[in-house]
C-alpha cells in the first residue's frame, strides 16, 4: 500500500442553506478543495461521495452522477461512486478514496460528502432515524435521541456522569464554533441555558442534540509522490479503519460502549503505530453530547466510565492538552449527515497545516471519528504532518 | 410500509421469538441465522414468557408525528427472562419508571396511518 496525502480541502457553510440547492452546495465545497490543492480539475481520476439519503431528503438517487454532471467531471467520464452508511457516509467515502489511492489504482481522487435536509422540513428528524433499526426500534416508539438517551441514562447510573458534564460538552462545542466561520451556531451558550433547555428525550435536552444541517465538504487525496508536486505541506493519512456492530442497540453487549468504535480505533492505532496519548487533536461524532463522552472512552483517551473527567478538567477544550471538536463539532458546526465525515477531515487537515485561524491548536497528529446511527458503523482516520 | 408490518405480525403480536437449539440462545427480534453458530444454527420458533426488567429508559418529549397523542411517553430497553433485549414502549406514569423495574408484555395499539388509515397493534410493556 502506498502512502496517501491530503492535498486540498474545502467546505461549504453548514446550516439552513435555504438559498442554495444540493448541487450548488456540493460544487462550492469541491471547487474550494480543487483551488486549495492548486489543481486545474482534469487531474482528478475518481470521485467518491458520501450521502446518507438523497432519496428521502430530495427524492434524488444517482447522487454521484448528478455531482459529476454539475461539476464537469462527467465530461471526463471518470468513475464516480456514492457511498452510504447513514451519517458515517462521509467517513466511508473518505476511506474508499484512501483505498483507491493507497492501492495504486488512482493517483488523485476527490472524496466529498453532501446532504441537503431542510427541504423536507420536520421530516428530516424521522429520515435521520433510518440509520437505526426501523422495524424493531423506530416502529416500537424509539427515536434516535431516545436511543442515545438510554445510553446516557445507563452511563450516568453506572459511572456517575452528570447532566452538567453533558451540558459542558455542548458549551465547549458552541464556544469553539464562534471561531469557525463555516459553523452553523456561532454563539456561546451558558451552562444554565443548556441545562434549562427543553427535554428531547430524558435525560437529553435540546442542547445535547446536534442539529440536522445542509452542507458539503470535499478533500483531495493523492499518492505521496504526486502530493509533493502540488504542496509543501501535505497531511498524510496514517490509518483509515472501519468497523461494524449490530444495528439495533439492544443486540449489543454493552450500551455504554460502541464496540465498532473500539475496534476501528484499536486497528487505527496499530496501523499508525501510535497510542491514544499520541493524538494531539480530534474531531468526534457528537451527534448527541453523550456520544462525545463515550468517544473519549472508546477511543482510549479516558478509561471506561471516566470520560466525563476530560470535560470537567478542561482537557478537551481548545486550550487543553487534547482539544476535541475544535470546529464546534456536530453540535455547533452542524451535522449535515453524509457530509459530516468529510467535514471532520477538513478540520483536522486545517489544524495540522496551521490554517485553522482563530481556533488553531498545536498539533502534529489528529484523529477523526465518524459513526453511523447509534454506532453500527464507525470510521476512524488518523492524520499526521 | 404496510406489507413490512403485517409480514411480522405473528412475531409482533405474540412476542414470538426464535431460538438456536445449537447454543440455546433466544432471539427477539427473531433471527433466521444465529450470529454465534452461523452455519451450525438450528433455529426454531418459540414463545417468550413476556416478563423482563428495565435495563434503561427514556421519557420521549420530541415525538414522531404518528405518536404525538401519547406525548410524553416512555421507551425502554427491556431484558426478557429468556435473554433478548427488546426496545419498546413502556406504558406507565413517567415518574414511576426506573432501572431494574419488573415489567410484563401486553397487546396494545401502536399507531395508525392517518385518521382513516389502518391501525397498528404491537407488544408494549407495563409494570408487573
Amino acid at each position: 500500500m502506498r502512502k496517501v496525502a491530503v492535498i486540498g480541502v474545502g467546505q461549504s457553510k453548514f446550516g439552513e442553506l435555504w438559498d442554495y440547492s444540493f448541487r450548488e452546495i456540493v460544487l462550492s465545497a469541491g471547487i474550494e478543495a480543487i483551488e486549495d490543492a492548486g489543481l486545474e480539475g482534469r487531474e482528478i481520476e475518481a470521485l467518491y461521495v458520501g450521502n446518507m439519503s438523497g432519496g428521502r431528503f430530495l427524492a434524488q438517487e444517482h447522487i454521484a452522477a448528478l455531482i459529476a454532471d454539475y461539476s464537469g467531471l462527467a465530461e471526463l467520464h471518470i468513475p464516480c461512486t456514492r457511498v452510504e452508511g447513514a451519517d458515517a457516509s462521509g467517513g466511508l467515502a473518505l476511506r474508499q478514496a484512501y483505498l483507491a489511492v493507497a492501492s495504486g489504482l488512482h493517483n488523485i481522487v476527490i472524496a466529498a460528502g453532501a446532504e441537503k435536509v431542510t427541504d423536507v422540513g420536520d421530516r428530516a428528524v424521522e429520515i435521520l432515524a433510518s440509520g437505526v433499526d426501523r422495524e424493531w426500534e423506530v416502529f416500537s416508539g424509539a427515536t434516535l435521541a431516545s436511543l442515545f438517551a438510554m445510553m446516557a441514562r445507563l452511563h450516568m447510573d453506572l459511572y456517575g456522569t452528570r447532566a452538567e458534564d453533558l451540558a459542558m460538552v455542548s458549551v465547549k462545542n458552541h464556544r469553539n464554533a464562534v471561531k469557525n466561520p463555516k459553523a452553523q451556531f456561532r454563539k456561546e451558550i451558558s451552562i444554565d441555558v443548556a441545562l434549562n433547555s427543553p427535554y428531547v428525550a430524558e435525560p437529553l435536552r435540546m442542547f445535547d442534540c446536534a442539529p440536522i444541517s445542509d452542507g458539503a465538504a470535499a478533500v483531495i487525496l493523492a499518492s505521496e509522490e504526486v502530493a509533493r508536486k502540488y504542496t509543501d505541506t501535505p497531511v498524510f493519512i496514517s490509518a483509515s479503519t472501519q468497523a461494524t456492530d449490530y444495528i439495533a442497540l439492544g443486540s449489543r453487549k454493552d450500551f455504554t460502549t460502541m464496540d465498532a468504535v473500539v475496534f476501528a480505533a484499536n486497528e487505527a492505532y496499530r496501523k499508525a503505530k501510535i497510542e491514544p496519548k499520541n493524538i494531539d487533536v480530534a474531531e468526534v461524532h457528537d451527534s448527541f453530547t453523550i456520544a462525545e463522552i463515550m468517544a473519549y472512552e472508546d477511543l482510549g483517551f479516558a478509561e471506561k466510565g471516566k470520560g466525563a473527567e476530560l470535560i470537567r478538567e478542561g482537557i478537551t477544550e481548545l486550550e487543553g492538552d487534547l482539544p476535541v471538536n475544535p470546529s464546534g463539532g456536530l453540535k455547533a458546526c452542524g451535522h449535515a449527515a453524509g457530509a459530516t465525515g468529510i467535514r471532520q477531515a477538513v478540520e483536522i487537515v486545517l489544524q495540522l497545516r496551521g490554517d485553522a485561524g482563530e481556533r488553531q491548536v498545536d498539533a502534529e497528529r489528529g484523529l477523526a471519528l465518524n459513526i453511523g446511527g447509534t454506532g453500527a458503523t464507525a470510521v476512524v482516520t488518523i492524520f499526521s504532518r | 410500509m404496510l406489507p413490512r408490518f403485517w409480514r411480522k405480525i405473528k412475531y409482533r403480536y405474540n412476542l414470538l421469538a426464535t431460538k438456536c437449539e445449537n447454543c440455546g440462545t433466544y432471539y427477539y427480534p427473531p433471527r433466521n441465522l444465529c450470529p454465534t453458530c452461523r452455519r451450525k444454527s438450528k433455529i426454531v420458533e418459540t414463545k417468550l414468557s413476556g416478563r423482563g426488567e428495565v435495563l434503561s429508559y427514556s421519557i420521549v418529549h420530541d415525538v414522531p408525528e404518528s405518536l404525538k397523542e401519547q406525548k410524553p411517553y416512555v421507551v425502554a430497553m427491556i431484558k426478557l427472562e429468556e435473554g433478548p433485549v427488546i426496545t419498546t414502549q413502556l406504558v406507565c406514569d413517567p415518574k414511576e419508571v426506573r432501572r431494574g423495574m419488573k415489567v410484563r408484555a401486553i397487546f396494545r395499539r401502536c399507531g395508525e396511518e392517518g385518521e382513516a388509515g389502518i391501525i397498528y397493534y404491537c407488544t408494549k410493556f407495563i409494570p408487573d
